[in-house]
């Protein structure tokens, strides 16, 4: 009963997420849904270093470009089974996180966001310019949508929009173990100060590297989906632009909250597909929306929203001690 | 000798913060660094818990060689230390502060959240009890639910205690304690620092202000110019011509240059 009560949020959502195609027979809708329920996974991985770990990668559109093309080259050229496929691709991504971090990681703060920055446009430019293998501009046709499991099959939009959301659910409760636990705790005392979190024992390298890898295996995971769903790569999803897209959903729904990639990453792709027609001006909206954020609201929707539940719930208390008691409390600085 | 530091030499580039410094700090006793501002008392600190490498010179630990050891090896092994600034989260709260101090001595990983094991839900609740006793200890239970940007200076400083007590540690290294504190607060800090090496705990600090030095402190070690000038008991210290000539007789001058 109070699992129930303290999830309820992350359940209504569920609930409508499941729901959702009894709604509407709109194929479109549901593919934008989808989609942005497959960059939501891929923004939980930038959260997790960026926004709990407190190190801002720019490097995630490459690595989600790393899962995607893995899994585009092992089925289509290499004819490797789907789902072995599948996790070969999550754990190349991972591995190259791994090493890429591992030096990435010597640096920090803007240095570390700029250097992955660089990591991020290196990404491209091999996909770019490595025309055998990745098929460069021309890109690379033809991905198969995930093979059967058992006598579920993928080739519906329904079918595909169940599945990017089983891994959905699977990483958004994943998140929230992490994040909960004392695992999570740990890289907020990063984020904090990195020198406390070393005084007081914390092996930061090793906990940096740990979020990390874990944040690219996330861009990994949900570029392997985005290839089989879209079914057609193109150099673009590993361009510098798609990491800020993502930051851009990231800092909409509250960097370092656990519902701001779900928040802002749908809110952000439903609407600009609504504003399509406007096409490049519809930055003239999303540029003043961004800073007018960052300013006031600098963790986003979700956070603005915890902020004021606070608030309410300080007044209450408040309101209950003056009430109750005549102990006065010394105020703050 | 519980530390004992030989020929340590820390410089930046061409300046010697601290320059070939033979300390001793006994078990079970308050030892205080003095000396004026930029004397290098920080960098010793900063030194000693593995935060800067040395240049030169060994540090022992329980005469274990620790001094190529990195700041979180050095924690674990029971050595705690608190900043001139507090560097606490001030948007959590006390408690959340206080509860990671004691995440050294857990084993728990990435896959003990994902699989929610019992080791991680037992240690979550070590830490927390932890975190209850320290805060208990250090006279903030009543304020553990409150942010740290609510709270008074003195409970800052109380709370950056706690979280170097929450490591499990032999010794606490405490810069500039009561710095930023006014002065009836500060008998409450005196006493909680002697509170914690009744508790047997060896106590180090740093701190300018000489009266409560003189009170508290059973051995002095006085820095002049990233040199060890002087080191004795407050009476030693008090009666020390040198000391007088290099740091209490110019006491005007350096307070000028703060
Ligand atoms: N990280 C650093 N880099 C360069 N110089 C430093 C650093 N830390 C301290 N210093 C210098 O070392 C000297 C001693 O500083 P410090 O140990 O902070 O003195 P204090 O005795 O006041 O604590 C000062 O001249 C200071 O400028
Ligand atoms: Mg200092």
């Amino acid at each position: 009963m109070s699992m129930i009560k303290r999830n309820r949020i992350a359940l209504i959502f569920l609930l409508v997420a499941l729901m959702a195609p009894l709604f509407t027979d709109n194929q479109y809708y549901l593919y934008i849904v989808t989609l942005s329920f497959i960059w939501t996974i891929a923004v939980y991985g930038m959260n997790l270093i960026g926004g709990y770990t407190g190190q801002l990668s720019l490097a995630h559109a490459g690595f989600f470009a790393i899962g995607a093309y893995s899994l585009g080259l092992l089925t289509v050229d290499a004819n490797v089974p789907y789902w072995f496929a599948f996790v070969l691709a999550c754990l190349i991504t991972t591995v190259v996180g791994f090493f890429v971090g591992l030096i990435a990681l010597r640096t920090k703060e803007h240095f570390f966001a700029i250097y992955t920055l660089c990591v991020g446009y290196i990404i491209y430019l091999v996909i770019y310019q490595w025309d055998e293998l990745t098929g460069g501009v021309r890109g690379l046709i033809g991905v198969p949508p995930p093979s059967p499991i058992g006598p579920i099959s993928f080739e519906s939009a329904e079918s595909n929009y169940y599945l990017v959301l089983a891994f959905l659910v699977l990483v958004f409760v994943f998140m929230k173990f992490l994040t909960e636990s004392l695992i999570g705790r740990t890289y907020v005392a990063i984020r904090n100060s990195e020198e406390l979190a070393q005084t007081i024992g914390i092996n930061t390298m090793r906990q940096k590297l740990v979020s990390f890898v874990i944040s690219t295996f996330l861009a990994g995971l949900a570029g392997a989906l985005y290839a089989s769903f879209v079914r057609f790569l193109g150099p673009e999803i590993s361009y510098t632009m798609t990491t800020f897209d993502m930051l851009t959903y990231l800092i909409v729904g509250g960097i370092g909250t656990l519902y701001g990639p779900l928040v802002g990453t749908f809110l952000i792709v439903t609407i600009t597909q609504s504003l399509q027609f406007m096409e490049e001006y519809r930055m003239l909206i999303f540029g003043p929306l961004l800073v007018f954020l960052v300013i006031f609201y600098p963790r986003g929707i979700v956070g603005g929203i915890q902020m004021w539940k606070a608030k309410r719930q300080f007044k209450k208390r408040q309101k209950m001690k003056r009430t109750s008691s005549t102990s006065t409390h010394e105020g703050g600085d | 000798m519980l530390i004992e530091t030989t020929g340590l030499t820390k410089a930046f580039g061409g300046l010697t913060a601290v320059d070939d410094v033979d300390v001793g700090i006994e078990e079970g006793k308050i030892t205080a660094i003095i000396g004026p501002n930029g004397a290098g008392k920080s960098t010793l600190f900063n030194v000693i818990s593995g935060f800067h490498s040395s240049t030169n010179g060994k540090i022992t630990f329980n005469g274990e060689d620790i001094t190529k050891k990195k700041a979180f090896n050095i924690a674990k092994l029971g050595i705690a230390r608190t900043f001139q600034t507090t560097n606490l989260f001030e948007q959590a709260t006390v408690m959340d502060n206080v509860v990671i101090g004691h995440r050294l001595r857990t084993k728990s990983g990435v896959f003990d959240a994902l699989l929610q094991t019992p080791r991680l839900k037992r240690e979550e609740r070590a830490c927390r009890e932890k975190a209850e006793e320290v805060l208990t200890f250090v006279g903030l239970q009543k304020e553990s639910d409150r942010l740290v940007s609510d709270i008074s200076q003195e409970a800052k400083k109380r709370a950056a205690f706690a979280v170097a007590l929450a490591t499990d540690p032999k010794i606490v290294f405490l810069d500039e304690p009561a710095a930023g504190v006014n002065p009836e607060e500060t008998g409450g800090l005196v006493a909680l620092m002697r509170k914690m090496v009744n508790n047997g705990l060896t106590v180090c600090l740093i701190e300018h202000k000489m009266q409560m030095i003189m009170e508290l402190a059973d051995h002095i070690v006085v820095l002049n110019q990233g040199k060890k000038i002087a080191e004795g008991t407050p009476e030693e210290i008090q009666n020390n011509d040198t000391v007088i000539q290099a740091y209490l007789g110019g006491g005007e001058e350096a307070a000028d240059a703060h």
